[in-house]
């Protein structure tokens, strides 16, 4: 087995675990929500059209767009709205199976239950759910699969899964990872899919034992699925729990690896829950459900102070930890030492032959040029200051994953990229950064920022001290590189990063 | 005693009636036969008396209680009846589709165990052959006699049975009219038995209603009904036992003759 693919599957048992335990726990509160809505529909006509309707449209909503709606409704992070939206996404199939399969019920056979004398419930209990329960459990079953493949998109709002596998992979180009979370997810659906199959078989056929033995195997293959979480979640080692939050590119995953094994070494029981949107980042940490994590000047500045004013110097630093003190309670422990900064790049064969050195140069060509970015910049106050500093008219902007723009430019899809100044790919690629003479965009230094919980605990702040103005850009680039063009796992540059700054 | 007072049922809002001002009253203990042809409101009347479908206007009373007053669960409870569609529920035995109202009487397992053997008996069958059996297992007439047998497994004093023999071979069917005859007079049930079949009413009833277009349009005896039908269409209802019998008697005294030659 190559070395890859064991690093990989030894984060398994972990996401495997929080996987089945988010996919059983909502398919089981779908179950126990959709079957008694759906006999109630069945029995008042008037609640037919709106319940299906609205389950309806619920199911129309694409999966990881109400996953992100759940945060800000519910205010937090994590398996609860996870588990919410993945209830909402699976109604349907069963509502409107059940519905169904008890409505096409030969009403002679519900007239001879009436006329033997069933009350409503003892019809809907002896008579309509044994006869549609065929058509009731392909519903299950069909949301049985849904849920397992919508609940990969839990990870980026901060429920570990085997999306995990997908949204790290993705963005550190490991598709190693990738395979092993896809594959993984499906043998999931397919094993569930069956065994309720199976029950159902059972079930239709009398066959006490085998349905008694089939739950009882899928029970116990749930336990045993979930048993590194009992593990996790009751080892009482007395060490203290911290959470690890990162964003979904590579810096991010490698500093949050680094974070997690300097933690662990200092006694710490450390959580890393990757792949988070910025703004759900943010909002986890002044809720104390993230501890830790790295976020940029910049973006503290522009998205969450929201000022529109592009900051120059060095006061932003300080505004920003005065303003996170006060609005949130939040610390930041200080800058590392590099800057993450947004760097316009273009193929360095096309600046040597037009003499383009600063983003001014480029102003001239850009009416005949393609730009392409991550998902956020163009909607950034520093992108309205850069276009109109330097009266930047692009034919077109394209937003892209970070991970697709240097293949992107390589293949002349896009000529100028956003790229960011630590990227590894910059050099790799061949492309050169552009001056900002006019200071159009703003400082993006890396801060450590604690959560208002972890804000008093002295341990961890010293034992994060030691990285606080410590990391140059020239190694944070490299760690990059060593992941998306070496083939090096994020844990490996993560090691070789952690050397390289103690060795100052 | 079953009354139904001016009871009449509109499926429509009242621009036809299935049911039209039905006045009947049926003794305890008697055999009702109720004859028509095919739509004339049979089953709709039948219906009313437990409830199953609720009349447009008029009362219905058993042994002088409003029914429409009383909660319908336990009224039906307390009513056989045999549907015209059989109904048997496809995923349940034929002991558990015979035992439906005692468990919902909540009899003891061994009472229903014995009560199933005892009406399997009863109809015919062979319990340890069949109670097991599903009832896609089993014939269509075999299926109508445990239609019969449920309606009977709770020995209700009111059976309404619509049909109840229409898919039965004669012999089985003569069988199972002689075992009728017995049981209601044994258990004096007050019986409505609707049918097709004009020499069955004749032979079995004690009084025979003969419907047209949801009415009444005729009730005796049978002995005052083939004397004086009384109406042209109780009339041409009897005319088919009728011919069949003198075809029957001519071919008899054909064979008689041909055999004495
Ligand atoms: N649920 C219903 N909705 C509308 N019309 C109905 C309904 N049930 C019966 N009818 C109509 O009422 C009339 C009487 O029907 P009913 O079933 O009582 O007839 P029947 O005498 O039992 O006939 P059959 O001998 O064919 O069973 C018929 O014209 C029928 O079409
Ligand atoms: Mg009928």
């Amino acid at each position: 087995m190559s070395e890859r693919l064991a690093e990989q599957l030894a984060l398994l048992p972990n996401y495997l675990s929080h996987h089945i335990a988010l996919t059983l726990t909502a398919l089981a509160i779908g179950i126990i929500i959709c079957l008694p809505l759906a006999a109630l529909v069945t029995r008042v006509k008037a609640l037919q059209w709106p319940v299906m309707t609205i389950a309806s449209i619920l199911q129309t909503i694409p999966g990881i767009a109400m996953l992100a709606l759940m945060v800000p409704l519910l205010g937090q992070i994590g398996a609860l709205p996870a588990l919410i939206a993945l209830v909402l996404y699976s109604m349907l199939p069963m509502i409107r199976n059940t519905v169904t399969g008890i409505l096409d019920i030969d009403s002679s056979l519900t007239e001879a239950a009436r006329g033997s004398g069933m009350t409503s419930m003892q019809i809907l209990r002896l008579v309509e759910l044994p006869l549609a329960a065929p058509v009731i459990i392909a519903g299950i079953r069909t949301s049985a699969v849904w849920i397992v493949g919508t609940a990969t998109l839990a990870t980026p709002v901060g429920a570990t899964s085997l999306g995990n596998y997908i949204f790290s992979g993705l963005q550190t180009q490991n598709y190693t990872a990738v395979i092993v979370g896809s594959a993984s997810a499906a043998a999931l659906a397919i094993i569930l899919d069956q065994f309720i199959h199976l029950i159902e078989y059972a079930a239709s056929q009398r066959k006490k034992t085998l349905a008694i033995g089939t739950s009882v195997g899928l029970l116990l293959l749930a336990l045993l699925g979930m048993s590194p979480l009992y593990e996790r979640y009751n080892s009482n080692t007395g060490a203290e729990r911290i959470v690890i939050g990162a964003k979904t590119f590579t810096e991010q995953y490698v500093l949050s690896e680094m974070m997690s094994e300097i933690l662990t070494d200092a006694g710490f029981e450390i959580e890393v829950r990757s792949g988070m949107g910025s703004t759900i980042l943010f909002e986890a940490l002044t809720n104390n459900e993230v501890d830790c994590y790295v976020d940029y000047s910049g973006t503290i500045w522009a998205n969450y102070m929201q000022r529109k004013s592009v900051p120059k110097g060095d006061t932003v630093l300080v505004e920003l930890t005065k303003w996170l003190m006060d609005q949130h309670q939040v610390l930041c422990l200080g800058a590392l030492g590099f800057e993450n900064t947004y760097a316009l790049a273009i193929p360095r064969e096309f600046a040597e032959n037009n003499k383009i050195v600063s983003v001014s140069d480029l102003s001239s060509y850009s009416r005949n040029m393609k730009m392409g970015s991550d998902y956020e910049f163009f909607g950034r106050p520093e992108w309205v200051s850069l276009r109109d500093t330097y009266r930047l008219n692009f034919t077109d902007l394209v937003s892209m994953d970070h991970s697709l723009m240097y293949a992107a430019i390589n293949e002349d899809a896009v000529n100028v990229i956003a790229a960011y100044s630590t990227d590894g790919s910059i050099a790799a690629f061949d492309l050169v950064t552009l001056t900002d003479p006019q200071q159009a965009l703003p400082p993006y230094d890396a801060t450590l920022l604690l959560s208002p919980r972890a804000s008093s605990n002295q341990r961890l702040i010293e034992a994060l001290n030691v990285i606080i103005g410590k990391i140059t850009a020239e190694e944070m680039r490299s760690a990059n590189k060593a992941v998306d063009l070496d083939n090096r796992s994020v844990s490996e540059s993560a090691k070789q990063l952690r050397r390289a700054i103690f060795s100052q | 005693m079953i009354n139904l007072k001016n009871i009449s049922k509109s499926y429509d809002d009242e621009a036809t009636f299935a049911v039209d001002s039905i006045d009947l009253e049926i003794k305890s203990g008697e055999l009702l036969a109720l004859v028509g042809e095919s739509g004339c409101g049979k089953t709709t009347t039948l219906k009313m008396i437990n409830r199953l479908i609720e009349p447009s206007a008029g009362s219905i009373e058993i042994d002088g209680e409003n029914i429409l007053a009383l909660d319908p669960v336990t009224l039906r409870r307390r009513i056989g009846y045999v549907f015209q569609e059989i109904g048997l529920f496809p995923h349940m035995t034929v002991a558990e589709n015979i035992s439906i109202t005692p468990r919902l009487l909540g009899w003891s397992a061994e009472r229903m165990h014995s009560r199933v053997t005892e009406l399997l008996q009863m109809v015919e069958l062979n319990p340890d052959g069949l109670r097991n059996r599903f009832p896609r297992e089993l014939s269509g007439g075999q299926q109508q006699r445990i239609g019969v047998a449920r309606a009977l497994a709770v020995a209700p004093s009111v059976m309404l049975m619509d049909e109840p023999f229409g898919a039965l071979d004669p012999l089985t069917r003569s069988g199972l009219q002689k075992e009728l005859t017995r049981l209601h007079k044994l258990m004096s049930m007050t019986i409505i038995l609707v049918t097709h079949d004009m020499s069955e009413a004749l032979t079995l009833a004690d009084r025979i209603a003969v419907m047209e277009k949801g009415k009444i349009v005729r009730l005796d005896t049978p002995a005052n009904i083939l004397q004086n039908p009384g109406h042209p269409y109780a009339q041409r209802l009897l005319e088919t036992p009728v011919n069949q019998m003198n075809a029957l008697t001519k071919l008899l005294q054909q064979s008689e003759s041909a055999d004495s030659q």
